[in-house]
């Protein structure tokens, strides 16, 4: 293909986007309408999987030791337990370190009345797990190990956790799948409006000797110009409201705000933004394509 | 145009239009043309005349292939018409200029990117289009009136920026389907004068009219259609009276 044709297909997509400008507009609209749900869709998504990994990190399972163990079988548990995929962290607490804590936690002043430890077989392990939906699979195998005597773990909150980040994947895919329908639907529309407000044109072109994509690309470049541009309207918007909305939500609800730990907008859109234009683009271009090869058979 | 080396031979040097008896019915059953058979030769004028439901418009489609024929063959330019694959029917009309009773001009482009279009479609090199559309525009005696919208143009006027966008390509044969219909006697002559003039420079004419006085007027070939069968071909012929 010739550069000027490739300009003049290029020119005369943008051409139609300004020949049909109320539908043009009504699809840029609701596509920017469409992403900028998304985005604040994924922007709270993005914010509760990261508050829920956050959460799940501090999920450990605590294993205990046989009372007659040797601190060399103790090391060699920690080293099989270390090599498991699913374990991030393994953090050894002696009796000691077991007892201070406790005193700490519970007891205060009322521990001096302890002058032994009674925390004497509790020495332990911490786990920490990178995969809390592999809690089971885990605390199975570390029950077969010799040398352990008890494995206490937080069954309950591996599983609401793990079943909410599984309900916020649900979520969220089902609502991209039926923003993205809309958005299809709303281009496929604007190009037949287009094709057939160029009905004219298009017969003349046919008769004078253009090819099928010569005919075709304006409209699909229509198509990629319109997604491209409700993508990026909902980022713009988006980038600057986010700081915004975290500033208000942190001051007035500051309890929240030491709880949780929100996301900056560079780590929001790092993905957000590829995703939206994609999404743009994508949604532009099937959109047109789609359209164009049912209405043109040229 | 020259047919040698390139593929079968389908049509004698000298033809650029052969039918072999070409029958279309459509689909609700109309039988728009029954076993016609035409050839054509290089450089010929031809009237194709016939009332409304003769098959004039469907002959003027099959020979773009628009339509396809039920039977027989046609053979356009040494192209097998009903062998020609989708894909390159673009290239086979580039060999082909149309013109239209109504003369289907683009209203938002003024004249000289209306013939400009043609060129522009067919992806003829920009230098090459601001050499080619003054030049054919001075032919159809609308060199002055370049910058102007067709709606600021006579009917006349509108029949020539589209007798130039025809034309611009340089094909071969110039189908003319109705050309005049919508123009008064006066402006209908000057159509028909540029025409001959056309067809003198070598290009092959095939035109579809109703219009008696002209056909009279010019003593080419007239083939008359009546119910999609041939009923007439004469050499230097005239219009024939079917009432």
């Amino acid at each position: 293909m010739r550069i000027s044709t490739l300009f003049y297909t290029l020119w005369q997509g943008i051409k139609n986007i300004f020949r049909n400008k109320l539908f043009s507009m009504a699809s840029v609209a609701t596509i920017a309408a469409c992403l900028f749900l998304f985005g604040i869709f994924y922007s709270i998504l993005a914010n509760f999987q990261n508050i829920v990994k956050t959460a799940q990190e501090g999920v450990c399972v605590v294993v205990f030791f046989d009372e007659d163990i040797t601190d060399k079988r103790i090391e060699e548990i920690g080293e099989i337990i270390k090599k498991r995929a699913e374990v991030s962290s393994v953090n050894f607490v002696s009796a000691d370190e077991a007892w201070e804590s406790f005193k700490q936690e519970y007891l205060g002043d009322y521990s001096d009345g302890f002058t032994e430890n009674p925390l004497a077989n509790d020495a332990n392990y911490e786990i920490y797990l990178s995969d809390v939906s592999m809690q089971s699979a885990l605390v199975t195998y570390l029950e077969s190990l010799p040398g352990i005597r008890e494995v206490k773990r937080s069954e309950l909150t591996a599983l609401t956790l793990s079943n909410a980040n599984k309900l916020i994947g649900y979520v969220s895919l089902g609502i991209i799948a039926i923003l993205l329908a809309v958005s299809v639907f709303l281009i496929s529309n604007t190009v037949t409006i287009g094709i057939s407000v160029r009905k004219e044109e298009i017969s003349i072109m046919k008769y004078i000797g253009a090819t099928d994509f010569f005919v075709r690309a304006p409209f699909v470049i229509e198509g990629i110009l319109i997604g491209l541009i409700g993508a990026a309207i909902p980022m713009g918007i988006i980038y600057f409201l986010y700081n915004r909305a975290l500033n208000f939500i942190t001051k007035q609800f500051s309890v929240l705000s030491t709880l949780l730990n929100f996301m900056s907008v560079e780590q929001i859109f790092k993905l957000l933004l590829p995703i939206s234009l994609g999404i743009g683009v994508g949604i532009g271009f099937f959109g047109s394509f789609l359209t164009v090869r049912k209405h043109l058979r040229v | 145009m020259a047919f040698s080396g390139r593929k079968k031979k389908y049509m004698a040097d000298d033809e650029v239009i052969v039918l072999e008896n070409v029958s279309k019915k459509y689909q609700a059953g109309v039988q728009a043309l029954n076993d016609v058979s035409i050839r054509i030769k290089k450089g010929e004028f031809v009237f194709i005349v016939g009332d409304s439901g003769s098959g004039k418009s469907t002959l003027i489609k099959l020979l773009l292939k628009e339509l396809m024929p039920t039977e027989g063959n046609i053979y356009v330019l040494n192209y097998n018409l009903n062998r020609l694959k989708h894909r390159k029917v673009p290239k086979f009309r580039r060999n082909i200029g149309v013109v239209f009773q109504d003369f289907r001009l683009l209203r938002d482009r003024n004249v000289y990117e209306n013939v400009a279009f043609a060129q522009r479609i067919v992806q003829v090199p920009g230098k090459l289009i601001r050499r080619n559309v003054p030049s054919i525009l001075a032919t159809v005696g609308l060199a002055g009136k370049y910058k102007a919208k067709p709606d600021r143009l006579s009917g006349g006027e509108q029949q020539r920026v589209a007798i130039a966008r025809a034309l611009v390509n340089r094909p071969a044969i110039l189908l003319a389907d109705e050309p005049t219909g919508n123009l008064d006697p006066k402006n209908s002559q000057e159509i028909m004068k540029l025409l001959e003039e056309i067809n003198e420079a070598g290009t092959t004419i095939i035109m579809v009219t109703h219009n008696k006085e002209i056909v009279n007027a010019m003593k080419k070939r007239v083939i008359t259609l009546n119910r999609g069968v041939v009923i007439s071909d004469q050499e230097r012929g005239v219009y024939i009276d079917e009432d």
